[in-house]
């Protein structure tokens, strides 16, 4: 079944704006989907990344911004090195993350999480976490 | 002629991974390596700023790395601009950060300029992670260190993201790494090729959804299991946390799971130099190895700490 898709003034800004932020060609994706096949959260995701990629393209802003992928993502850049391409798909996530925690949104509080589990992480978990989840 | 080189520590290796600083250290002694801590090292950040517009976040690293040029400065070490990480994560965003100034010119001043309390950073450090010092000063040299037979170990060198990814800062071929595996058969141990030992254990997701880490650690685990291997090792202390401590979960979802020691190959090293087990930090594992290595009779009946 095939969906129709418009592209507005509004999509194309977000997808400049994501271009702009992640500093990657995100229209260069080729859709091979060796990002998705590589991705060792692929499992935990609702959108796949090369999913990411041509939504993205789309401007489908809303649905990938509300999708539970672009939080899952470690930034492990084992897309990145397969990318046929050379795009860099931890920086694509990123910048997605950027337009959400930039809203002054946090995706994490640190202090729902309980005292006995948080002295038990090692601090290098804590700092990236809230680097990457929270604004 | 003892090596004097400077070494970057970071946060963790001082208070969770103190096994890990305690046996690096040692292990370099015993290799005349003498490893000075930064004086006045501050947090790197632990994840690299990867957004084009975010220079702030390379200002932490950056600060470090002028401190390498003060140690030169005052005398600590002698023209010497490498600098020595040891946690996977830290090695990989100094050396990040220090690639992008000195790419970007323009990067490199706005960031002196904005610490002008600081020297100017001149671009002249090279961060190097210690696995790539033992390879660059012959595994052989390891090698002739050996005091104890570890044949009986059956080790599956567990890499992860940091020390590989992306390719501009890998230690070693990005899809087929053999430093870790080349350091412990220099030691003497046998090594076994796990498939997942460059999948990403899940990083800082291990705070938000520690069930989604723990689903990646017992497919890793497994995969050294299946390979043959007794134990895994690391360099990197949030993999160690995921790997080791995580398998407490996966023990609870999966009951015929087994248990794996997850080391850190400086423990390893120890082991194999004969040094004193107080520096081996064992009892900072959450999978005790100790039990192993008695049953392969490699640590005596009764151990430090227990």
């Amino acid at each position: 079944m095939s969906k129709i898709v418009k592209i507005t003034k509004e999509a194309a800004e977000f997808l400049n704006k994501i271009e702009e932020l992640s500093g990657e060609k995100i229209t260069s994706c080729i859709q091979c989907g060796i990002c998705s096949s590589s991705c060792p959260m692929v499992n935990e995701m609702d959108l796949m990344p090369s999913q990411i990629m041509s939504m993205t393209i789309l401007g489908q802003k809303e649905e990938i911004l509300e999708s539970k992928s672009i939080w899952i993502c470690a930034s492990c850049f084992n897309c990145k090195v397969r990318c046929p391409r050379e795009l860099d798909l931890a920086k694509v996530a990123e910048a997605l993350r950027q337009v959400v925690l930039r809203t002054a949104t946090d995706k994490i509080n640190i202090n729902d999480i309980p005292e006995d589990e948080i002295m038990e992480l090692p601090q290098i978990a804590i700092v990236a976490a809230c680097r990457r989840l929270t604004n | 002629m003892t090596m004097k080189l400077p070494y970057y520590p970071g946060c963790t290796l001082k208070t969770k991974a103190k096994n890990f600083e305690s046996s690096a250290l040692e292990v370099a002694k015993s290799l005349d390596i003498e490893l000075i801590e930064l004086p006045r090292w501050n947090c790197c950040g632990v994840v690299s700023s990867i957004v084009s517009d975010n220079l702030i976040e390379h200002l932490a690293p950056i600060r470090n790395l002028i401190r390498v040029q003060e140690m030169n400065e005052h005398g600590l070490v002698e023209n010497e601009n490498r600098l020595v990480a040891l946690c996977s994560m830290c090695f990989n965003v100094l050396k990040r950060s220090n690639l992008r100034v000195k790419e970007n010119p323009d990067d490199m001043q706005t960031i002196n300029d904005f610490m002008y309390k600081e020297e100017d950073y001149e671009g002249k450090v090279e961060v190097i992670h210690l696995l790539e010092i033992l390879r660059d000063m012959g595994f052989d040299k390891v090698k002739e260190k050996v005091k104890k037979d570890i044949s009986s170990l059956t080790i599956a060198p567990y890499y992860g993201c940091m020390l590989l990814r992306p390719k501009s800062i890998a230690i070693d071929n990005t899809e087929d790494p053999k430093i870790e595996k080349d350091l412990m058969m220099a030691l003497g141990a046998r090594t076994v090729e796990n498939p997942f030992r460059k999948m990403c254990c899940g990083g800082h997701q291990t705070v938000q959804d520690k069930y989604a880490v723990a689903r990646n650690t017992h497919t890793i685990i497994n995969g050294a299991r299946k390979a043959g291997a007794d134990m895994m090792i690391t360099s990197c202390p949030l993999c160690a946390f995921n790997l080791d401590n995580r398998q407490k979960l996966v023990k609870e979802a999966h009951p015929e799971f087994e248990h794996m020691p997850v080391l850190y190959f400086t423990q390893v090293m120890a082991l194999a130099f004969g040094i004193d087990e107080k520096y081996m930090g064992f009892e900072d594992n959450y999978i005790d190895p100790r039990p192993l290595l008695r049953e392969k009779g490699l640590l005596k009946a009764v151990s430090h700490k227990e």
